[in-house]
């Protein structure tokens, strides 16, 4: 239900789930400005390059999920609600994670083929950058209640949380660099998974401790 | 709303004390809260009225000395509305984030209609004046099940007539075996008698 209420409250302001997208393709079209448009040089760097957009496209919404919520006292109301915070706070993350990383996970085969990236890896791509995302998140998350209270977070998020998304963007970018070159993908997707099923298994803890600590200040 | 004994402790306080900004707003206080019975928390701007009440409710949780037990959980009324401006009126109660228990249309309509909101149940919130977003939060108030109610400021932005229709409904719960605590400078005027708690000094009567 929380879920449902999370989604419809993000569908009637598309502005916010295009925000992120429209970043996106800007971004990934400076890059042929910026580097030239020879092709195999654009290839070379198009994992790495998506995989850091994507990155930072997460940091830059993350910063929003509990925050209306806390600014008209919904949060409250939340913490003292009778079902478990986790599962709420999952629903949260989860909304969030299917109107940032899902949507750009499934329209990334347009920004491969901008960065000339063989067809063969675009599956991986696809496949990487939604578990990638979602990990993302769900560690977003942690740092999105630790600083709702703040008027000014988003420094503060990106210094907290960005050492957390260090090992997603490594092991995404490798995933989609082993598909290039033809070697196999699936240890680092298992490992991507890993990351997640850790995640949803902690994340969601850390960060209703950390609304507990937002709400209480 | 389960019929509970009269006179079952719904929270109780023990020793608690609050120290704010290197002032003492309360200290040793000790009470129980049992069903049946109406409190009103007093005291002037800055006396710790929203502080004590957010102890009661359980979203403080340190920071205090004393101990704070709870039967159940609260329904706790605050300052802010928790109204989301994109939902309609009827949407904003029946995706209440404290939702657990989903409502019934009909359930809800009779909500809103009781706090004066028919005809507005479909309205976006945010084409709504303040009271109007006060009286959706306060819909809670006709669709709750929790025993125990701690209002914050309840009056604030609400008409002569709205209050009246509160104070009719909070000694309506009172009555049913509920237990409500009322932070408010206006007096209450219902048949049953109010335990004034006073923290300018912390005096109970």
């Amino acid at each position: 239900m929380l879920l449902r209420r999370q989604l419809s409250l993000a569908i009637r302001r598309p502005i916010e789930i295009g925000n992120p997208l429209v970043f996106f393709a800007i971004v990934v079209a400076l890059f042929p400005l910026g580097i030239g448009p020879a092709s195999e040089q654009l290839a070379m760097i198009a994992p790495g390059a998506i995989w850091i957009i994507a990155l930072l496209s997460s940091l830059l919404t993350s910063d929003s999920v509990f925050r209306s919520d806390f600014d008209d006292g919904s949060l409250e109301q939340l913490l003292l609600a009778p079902q478990p915070l986790y599962l709420s706070v999952l629903a949260y993350l989860c909304a969030h994670w299917v109107v940032t990383g899902l949507l750009l996970a499934l329209v990334s085969p347009v920004f491969a083929l901008m960065l000339n990236l063989p067809a063969e890896a675009v599956g991986t791509l696809m496949v990487s950058l939604a578990l990638g995302t979602a990990v993302l998140s769900l560690v977003g998350g942690i740092g999105a209640a630790l600083t709702v209270g703040l008027k000014r977070g988003g420094m503060l998020i990106s210094l907290l949380i960005l050492p957390l998304y260090i090992p997603v963007l490594i092991f995404g970018t490798a995933a989609v660099q082993a598909a290039v070159s033809g070697a196999p993908v699936g240890p680092f997707l298992a490992l991507l998974g890993a990351m997640l099923s850790l995640a949803i298994a902690l994340g969601p803890l850390a960060t209703a401790a950390g609304l507990r600590i937002s709400i209480d200040a | 709303m389960t019929d509970s004994a009269v006179g079952e402790s719904l929270a109780e306080v023990k020793d608690l004390g609050l120290v704010r900004g290197g002032r003492v707003l309360f200290e040793s206080l000790s009470f129980a809260i049992r069903a049946g019975e109406l409190w009103q928390l007093e005291g002037g701007n800055g006396a710790g009225k929203t502080s004590l009440l957010r102890i009661l409710a359980g979203l403080s949780r340190y920071g205090f000395d004393g101990l704070v037990s709870r039967a159940e959980v609260p329904l706790y009324v605050g300052h802010q509305a928790a109204v989301k401006g994109l939902f309609s009126a009827r949407e904003n109660l029946s995706w209440h984030v404290s939702g657990g228990c989903v409502f019934a249309d009909e359930q809800i309509e009779q909500a809103l209609q009781r706090v004066g909101l028919c005809g507005f149940e479909d309205t976006p919130s945010h084409a709504l004046s303040a009271g109007q977003h006060r009286r959706v939060n306060l819909a809670r108030l006709f669709l709750s099940e929790a025993r125990l109610w701690l209002l914050d400021e309840p009056f604030t932005a609400i008409d002569a007539a709205g209050v009246s229709e509160l104070q009719e409904r909070i000694g309506g719960h009172v009555a049913r075996g509920g237990a409500v605590v009322v932070t408010s400078h206006q007096p209450l005027h219902v048949d049953h008698t109010v335990h004034h708690l006073s923290l300018d000094g912390a005096r109970i009567s």
